[in-house]
């Protein structure tokens, strides 16, 4: 199908002709019989790994087969917020390959995914925090990862809202900002990643749940059983995020991961108040507030197992608190909605991108409270790895194998948050 | 909020417990006999199941013990709680 190309023109004619002309932005596909590779997963890691196999390695003989409908799971559920101040040199390279693609990520895919570069700032309340958060901006500039040191005053400064007085029970003692780190709109970067992969020929097959992977005599992957019927491919890549136990273990593949609710809340819509991105992981404040005027804030986990993708009511309280007393102008707001997503946490809090022990079946996975951010880098070194059947450079630390030979990227900072 | 049926102090707020993790897991009686691998499933390998799921959850503001709790991870219902010791029911 080709792709209708958009521009502020276009979009102006369209406005001015009572929006007639509008096509769909891709195709509702039926499955082919068999395909040269098919992704598990139809949220943004999935989508852009399809749309990176076309458009970078000429791959198009490509499905994407999504349980539901895609970027409605945790794709359309996460606070949005990017950011790469890692700690460790691995993490760093991974995080900040893909922050380099969303600073161009709505020209190369002509949909605009509003990446908001407005800084990311996290808090320090204890001197605990502050060597550790002075650590982190030592290790990100010795990268040449842009990140640095606010005094409280500075902080508030870039932050008006933020209470910086000595009478609060965890006051603030400096903070670290990096100025590349913002927000995107999550949904627009699966129908971004959609459209375009559309374009390149790639099937996008919605409400199609795996049900079983084959494997042939010699072990490697075949087909998958579906509920829209059987899909030959020699070459599997799971994106599956809370599910991905679920699935590789269809194929024999135990994962190091556990599955986690992880909540999230929006509050009323209100005028512009808050002009960047505010983490605390001492106290577990995550805040920011989209274009719509939401303040969006992130809740933790809950403490057990589920994939029930919702959480008790304490879990945001705790968070609330803690908005509460950094920013006592919002106590009165009231929250809309609250809501949750399974997330596949592993180990060591780093994500797990590569080959398995099963031929031909690669997987992405225990991106934890943290894959948001990661999705256009994820992809983009998911699809090199599926095509090259080996791992890119930038992955190659991720493996499943480093839980057995103790090479562990053991980014306790991976969500930010104590949990 | 959860409701948790502690087998010594019965039903209480889920805010009470401390979760444990996948139940049952026996630490090698000689670890030195191991390969990597295996050390590593012990470790760090988890069965994470979407259904039931053997867990162990802790008193910590109550009674203080442990004891072992089957739930749907798809619904979050108890199917059962039982003592440390006992077989899953």
């Amino acid at each position: 199908m080709k792709r209708q190309s958009w521009s502020g023109l276009s979009l102006l004619w369209r406005s001015i002709s009572r929006h007639r002309g509008w096509r769909e932005q891709w195709r509702s596909a039926e499955p082919k019989a068999s395909y040269d590779i098919v992704i598990v997963g139809g949220g943004g890691h999935g989508l852009g790994t399809a749309y990176y196999l076309a458009a970078e390695h000429g791959l198009t003989n490509i499905a994407v087969v999504e349980k539901g409908w895609i970027g409605g799971g945790n794709t359309g559920r996460n606070t949005t917020i990017i950011r790469s101040n890692y700690l460790f040199d691995e993490s760093i390279r991974l995080y900040d390959h893909a922050l380099k693609l969303w600073e161009r990520l709505s020209q190369e895919l002509n949909y605009n995914v509003m990446f908001s570069p407005r800084g990311v700032m996290m808090l320090a309340h204890t001197v605990h925090d502050m060597q550790v958060l002075k650590r982190h901006v030592h290790a990100n500039r010795c990268n040449g990862v842009d990140n640095e040191w606010l005094t409280p005053a500075e902080a508030q400064a870039f932050c008006p809202p933020l209470n910086i007085g000595a009478d609060i029970r965890y006051p603030v003692m400096g903070a670290a900002l990096q100025r590349r780190g913002g927000t995107a709109r999550h949904d627009a970067v699966a129908w971004g990643y959609a459209r375009a992969a559309d374009a390149l020929g790639v099937d996008i097959v919605e409400n199609c749940e795996v049900t079983g992977i084959r494997r042939s005599g010699n072990g490697a992957v075949e087909a998958l059983e579906t509920t829209r019927g059987l899909i030959r491919s020699n070459r599997i890549g799971v994106v599956a995020a809370g599910n991905s136990s679920v699935v590789m273990q269809m194929a024999g593949v135990q994962l190091p991961l556990e599955s986690f609710p992880l909540q999230a809340l929006v509050s009323e819509p209100v005028k512009a108040v808050f002009p960047c991105v505010v983490m605390s992981n001492s106290i577990h404040a995550y805040i920011s507030q989209s274009d719509r005027g939401e303040l969006v804030i992130g809740a933790g986990t809950d403490a057990y197992t589920s994939y029930t993708q919702r959480g008790a009511l304490h879990v945001n309280m705790h968070t609330l608190e803690a908005i509460c007393e950094l920013f006592p102008c919002f106590r009165r707001l009231r929250m809309l909605r609250n809501w949750g997503g399974i997330v596949d946490v592993t180990p060591d809090r780093s994500p797990i991108i590569g080959k398995t022990p099963v031929p031909g079946l690669f997987v992405n996975c225990g991106w934890g409270t943290g894959g948001f951010k990661a999705t256009p880098g994820s992809a983009q070194v998911f699809a090199w790895t599926i095509a090259h059947d080996e791992p890119h450079p930038i992955n190659a630390p991720f493996t499943i194998e480093r839980f057995r030979d103790g090479g562990l990227i053991d980014e306790a900072a991976a969500a930010a948050v104590a949990h | 909020m959860l409701l948790i049926d502690c087998p010594w102090c019965g039903k209480r707020p889920e805010l009470e417990f401390a979760y444990g993790g996948q139940a049952h897991l026996v630490r090698p009686p000689r670890p030195a006999e191991l390969s990597d691998q295996q050390w590593a499933d012990y470790l760090y390998v988890r069965i994470n199941p979407r259904g039931l799921h053997a867990e162990r959850w802790r008193h910590t503001h109550g009674c203080g013990r442990f004891f072992n709790a089957l739930r749907d991870t798809t619904t979050d219902h108890f199917a059962a709680t039982y003592k440390i010791g006992e077989d899953k029911r």
